[in-house]
């Protein structure tokens, strides 16, 4: 059989593999991907363009449909990055540190998984509001969490950080500390040791856990909108606006800002695959 | 058990080996019941919206009864809650209902241009389908602290009213139908004023729900706001759930009749043969029964007697009705559609 192949393209896609069944393996990778991801995008992608060009863009370039879409990317853009940060600082404290009940924290990071949305909005609604837990003791303070665009984030902070933990966290287990006992005892400061060691190895996995919690964020629902105060123009999410179009039977109208979403994920996920690749290249270097 | 007992029969046809026919033999004997043929037990599916889920499992048991009393058949009647227009689509999109049950004639209206229900649905039962009506109150708390009579307190400044958003909500459209023809009949038909008054209302709307049971949870259960506005039946339910002494109904001097209307899916009924016991369904609501339970569950009742003997639970009311808004294909063109009378309350200026 080998010889009979010539060293060309095809022959290079199976080289590696130790396991069998490629064609079957290969042929169910392309069904799943074809009828769960692509048909749905293509389905809704052909939806919009009932009332022709114009219409799609009369759609999306509402005000209030604009408003929404800005709340939504910038409350869930800042919520990656605040969740990279404290999802990072999770991992570290769960890998490298022995404290009691450390398995039964760690255990809980899960929980935002298991719950559906929206328990965890009406929680949250339930302590942030006025007369709620914490919504009590902040609300003399002048602060409003519930209600306001910030609610918007609190929830998708929540629903964001197990995200950032669970992919950041196998990669430092697997990080020898030998590597950071290394770069001390060469007398870089602690601060040089992270910085210019721990998270550059660390970077790729960070990015990862920060661009499934943005990807998890976007499409949010049940969550916020216990939390957001709706209100058009001020603290109503994209999501919602679609469900209200769709409500008046405006299925071309929530396509199209379904489509409009989309498209801002994309390029929000090719930034991150752009920013990793980046990363990758002075890693390999 | 429809299914059950036609599987075991095509399962016998398949195999037709002694035991296979005893078998088959024993499940039609067991389904008979020494009943005639007819008798085999049906089941409806009444897809419904959110607050007619105790009202339905009441009506359920007793019409299964009084069906089976005069038909000797048995009937199982399945139920699918949830807001109004998401139902709707759902009919639309291929859920199998025999009957719908919902809050607006407009969203049975868009099940209909889709040819799923005869276009003149609204005129084959009494009182334009609507076996029960309600209407649009506010709820306060006890001893009604800021003083709210009437639909001028709601725009006061200083007064929070909790109610959900008319995109999303079927009951949010009679509310602000109410509050928008209340304020016209106020300015003698000005519309401008009008206008004016519904967005002084909704600048004191501080959370808008997506939903009628959202937006009484926030009121109730999260404490917020001075004033609930939305359904009869739903602050009704609350003062039950809550206990007596904790909050107050406010009826204002003038509200909307709001009618939840009922149709069979002509399409849906054909395909299963389930026109007869459909139909038979939903004219059973108007008997004296299902109006007393009707009335017990905070409906208000259209049959006369029902309506006496709960009299004190639902004091006359001058209402306005849908067609002082032109129906609901021209209100909802003009109030909620996108650019329309709502959306003009959230621009700036």
């Amino acid at each position: 059989m080998t010889l009979a192949l010539p060293a060309a393209a095809p022959a290079r896609w199976r080289e590696h593999s130790p396991l069998p069944g490629f064609g079957l393996g290969m042929g169910f990778t392309l069904l799943y991907v074809s009828v769960i991801i692509l048909l749905p995008i293509a389905a809704l992608i052909a939806r919009p363009w009932e009332h022709g060009i114009s219409g799609f863009f009369d759609a999306i370039l509402q005000p209030r449909t604009l408003a929404a879409l800005r709340l939504s990317f910038t409350a869930v853009a800042l919520a990656a990055l605040v969740n990279a940060g404290f999802g990072l600082l999770i991992a570290w404290v769960l890998t490298r540190y022995e404290f009691p009940f450390r398995r039964l924290v760690d255990a809980m990071v899960d929980l935002p998984f298991a719950l559906p949305t929206a328990v965890a909005g009406i929680a949250l609604a339930a302590l942030y509001s006025s007369n709620g837990w914490i919504g009590s003791l902040i609300e003399p303070l002048g602060l409003k969490i519930a209600y306001t665009p910030v609610g918007v984030f609190v929830a998708l902070f929540a629903v964001g950080l197990p995200f950032v933990v669970r992919s950041v966290q196998p990669v430092l287990q697997d990080l020898d500390a030998a590597y950071e006992e290394a770069a001390q005892t060469l007398g870089a400061s602690a601060f040089q040791t992270f910085f210019r060691v721990t998270l550059p190895a660390l970077a790729p996995a960070l990015i990862t856990g920060l661009a499934l919690a943005f990807a998890r964020g976007v499409g949010e629902y049940g969550s916020v909108i216990f939390i957001a105060g709706n209100m058009p123009g001020v603290s109503e999410i994209a999501p919602l606006v679609i469900v209200g179009k769709l409500e008046q039977y405006d299925y071309s109208g929530a396509a199209a800002v379904g489509v409009a979403m989309l498209a801002l994920a994309l390029m929000a996920l090719l930034l991150t695959n752009a920013v990793q690749l980046i990363f990758a290249r002075r890693g390999a270097a | 058990m429809v299914l059950e007992s036609t599987l075991r029969k095509d399962v016998a046809a398949m195999f037709l080996t002694r035991r296979s026919l005893v078998a088959a033999g024993g499940a039609s004997a067991l389904a008979a019941a020494g009943v005639a043929r007819a008798a085999a037990p049906a089941s409806l599916l009444n897809v419904s919206y959110d607050p007619t889920r105790e009202l339905y499992k009441d009506v359920n048991s007793l019409f299964a009864a009084d069906w089976r009393r005069r038909t000797g058949q048995d009937v199982r009647i399945n139920q699918s809650h949830d807001g109004s227009g998401k139902q709707a689509r759902a009919v639309v999109d291929g859920l199998e209902a025999d009957v719908v049950t919902l809050a607006l004639a407009y969203d049975i209206d868009a099940i209909a241009q889709r040819g799923l229900i005869a276009p003149n649905w609204q005129s084959r039962l009494p009182f334009n389908s609507s076996p029960y009506t309600s209407t649009i109150v506010f709820l306060v708390r006890k001893g009604n602290p800021k003083a709210i009579r009437d639909w001028a307190d709601l725009a006061r400044p200083g007064v929070q009213v909790i109610t959900p958003n008319p995109k999303t909500s079927g009951g949010a459209d009679w509310s602000f139908l109410a509050a928008y023809g209340s304020a016209r009949r106020r300015a003698g038909g000005d519309e401008g004023k009008a206008q004016a008054y519904v967005r002084a209302l909704y600048k004191n709307v501080p959370v808008l729900d997506t939903g009628s049971r959202g937006a009484t949870t926030t009121f109730v259960q999260r404490g917020l706001g001075d004033v609930l506005l939305g359904w009869e039946n739903e602050a009704l339910l609350s003062i039950d759930e809550v206990g007596p002494g904790k909050l107050e109904v406010v009826r204002p001097s003038l509200s909307i009749l709001a009618e939840p209307p009922v149709s069979l899916v002509d399409k849906v009924v054909d395909r299963h043969g389930t026109r007869k016991i459909a139909d038979a369904y939903l004219r059973f609501l108007y008997t004296e029964q299902a109006q007393d339970l009707v009335a017990r569950r905070h409906y208000r009742p259209r049959s006369p007697a029902a309506a006496a003997r709960y009299a004190g639970k639902f004091p006359a009311l001058n209402l306005m009705t849908i067609k002082d808004f032109g129906g609901w294909q021209a209100a909802h063109a003009r109030y909620f559609a996108d650019g329309g009378v709502f959306d003009k309350i959230y621009q700036p200026g």
